[in-house]
């Protein structure tokens, strides 16, 4: 089975990049290749340079990986799983950053606590943590909100940011199209194992700039010679396209001319989900 | 260094902080064996001139321990990292294939030497035990620990579920250290059991052992310890080439 197939794609350094998909469109082979957990049949990946199997210890140190899976060691504690975790990367006598990690994540509390003792939200930070033992320029984070409850989603996206404000280049797989939207300065949409999309998130939503304006009208039935195009319509209720925010004023006119009064009405601008759905042909 | 340091060291606390389960229960286990089979057999069977029975079988449970636990340590701590997905903290760092593979058999070979005289210092108060060449003894225990380790590594490797490994370890590791002369002497055997034993390598390592004990061997000593340290190399070489290759550990 092929998982990925001729992707082609560069973060630049510093930036926050998002990688969407639908389930199986190999948003998590592509990170494992980029970690070496994979390796690929053909073609390359590198870490700021470093080529992931030819400079293996060089692209490994670069970069940060927090896997999807709440996976843990239940033989150790938060701090000596920190410890070991730092000591895979070489590093000794690392616990003046642990101790910061922990405490930006929340954790330092639970420093002496063992692993298996923990909520899954409590797991999943430490996942983070580990990921950041080694201060790495380079953090990818697969789908790091997935069963994590709003307040401590808050916190590591506060973290996140942070981490990119201080230069560090962040990499984000996500099932959650708002997060995306909201971090992300560039999005790469894959659909079976190929890019479907890869542009600013601006240039994304941009691209697909028409309105979608709901009405609840007093009558049945909408004049015609309306701008756009009729989504829906049930009784007195449409859902309308608009290809530009200016058709919106020619709409009004319109129903206006018709004598016909708006109850209600809202208008959508375009969000990453109908560019997703629109490019991947299904929901996330 | 430090990477194969740390991740060592994670492999002895695996099994330190649980030591009832990975120490206490094996010594137990060889205690046990000594009551049992010396209770039957003391008296009935004299395997060397002048030997006691329960003080032959003392070195053969000695080194079965060692085996058995060496074996044990890599290829549970193995299969359990690849089941529980904690497997991935080792493979994301730049960890090399030989210090991998160097921090797995040295642990083993640990836990197996820490067992083995757990064994030795709980049985030798019930037996007569003399020490003729205390070398061979600690040259087969050190040998024999890290084949184990290796090939635990091995079967930890090719082993996707628990049961693949109890299979491994119930019909392959456990016939071939019962079978290797723990119990009896292979003269004791017919000839076809005894050409047969010859074919098993727990028998070297068990019979070079007791060597270093009683100063009397079914094989001579330097020939078993060459024969232990060729296995060795061919498990190991084995063992790297499939690490190397990232065999069901990166697919």
């Amino acid at each position: 089975m092929r998982a990925l197939a001729g992707v082609s794609l560069a973060v630049r350094e510093g930036e926050f990049f998002g990688l969407l998909g639908p389930n199986g469109a190999g948003k998590t082979t592509l990170i494992n290749v980029i970690a070496g957990l994979v390796r690929p049949d053909s073609g390359h990946a590198r870490v700021m340079g470093a080529d992931v199997a030819r400079e293996y210890r060089r692209a490994r140190r670069l970069l940060g990986v927090v896997p999807q899976e709440l996976v843990f060691d239940p033989f150790f504690t938060v701090r000596e799983t920190l410890r070991l975790q730092a000591g895979y990367y070489g590093l000794r006598r690392n616990d003046a950053w642990i101790d910061e990690v922990m405490h930006h994540l929340d954790l330092t509390a639970k420093a002496d606590a063992n692993m298996r003792s923990l909520s899954g939200g409590m797991k999943r930070r430490v996942l983070v943590a580990q990921a950041l033992v080694h201060k790495p320029p380079v953090i990818v984070l697969d789908e790091p909100t997935a069963g994590v409850d709003v307040e401590l989603r808050q916190g590591l996206w506060q973290f996140v940011r942070r981490l990119n404000r201080d230069g560090h280049s962040i990499v984000l797989t996500t099932h959650y199209l708002e997060e995306a939207e909201a971090h992300c300065q560039r999005i790469a949409m894959l659909k079976d194992g190929r890019i479907a999309a890869l542009d600013t998130t601006r240039n994304l939503l941009g691209s697909f700039s028409g309105l979608e304006v709901r009405l609840h009208l007093d009558r049945d039935g909408l004049p015609a010679g309306l701008p756009g195009r009729v989504l829906a319509a049930d009784g007195t209720q449409f859902r309308l396209r608009l290809a530009n925010p200016a058709d919106l004023e020619a709409a009004l006119a319109r129903l206006r001319e018709a004598g016909v009064t708006i109850r209600e009405m809202e208008v959508h601008p375009p969000d990453l989900e109908e560019v997703f759905l629109r490019l991947t042909g299904r929901p996330s | 260094m430090m990477r194969f340091a740390t991740l060592c060291t994670k492999e002895l606390l695996r099994f330190f902080k649980v030591s009832v389960q990975t120490v206490a229960a094996p010594v137990l286990t060889a205690l046990l064996y000594l009551v049992i089979f010396g209770h039957a057999l003391e008296g009935r069977l004299q395997v060397y001139e002048g030997v006691r029975y329960t003080s032959f079988l003392v070195p053969g449970l000695v080194m079965m321990s060692v085996l058995q636990n060496a074996f044990a340590n890599s290829s549970s701590s193995l299969i359990q990292s690849k089941i529980t997905g904690n497997i991935v903290f080792v493979l994301l760092a730049p960890i090399s294939y030989v210090e991998f593979f160097a921090a797995y058999v040295l642990a083993a070979l640990v836990r197996g030497i820490v067992v083995g005289a757990g064994v030795l210092v709980v049985t030798v108060w019930f037996v007569e035990l003399r020490l003729e060449a205390p070398m061979w003894v600690l040259a087969f225990a050190l040998l024999g620990a890290a084949l184990l380790g290796a090939l635990g590594l091995i079967a930890g490797v090719l082993s996707d579920k628990i049961d693949q490994l109890a299979a491994f370890q119930n019909f392959v590791i456990m016939p071939l250290t019962f079978l290797s002369g723990v119990f009896y002497s292979i003269h004791s055997l017919p000839p076809f059991w005894q050409r047969l034993s010859h074919a098993n390598p727990f028998f070297y390592m068990v019979d070079g052992f007791r060597y270093g004990f009683f100063g009397v061997s079914d094989f001579p000593p330097l020939a078993s310890l060459a024969i232990v340290a060729g296995f060795l190399l061919v498990v190991s070489l084995l063992n790297l080439g499939l690490l190397k290759a990232g065999y069901k550990l990166r697919s």
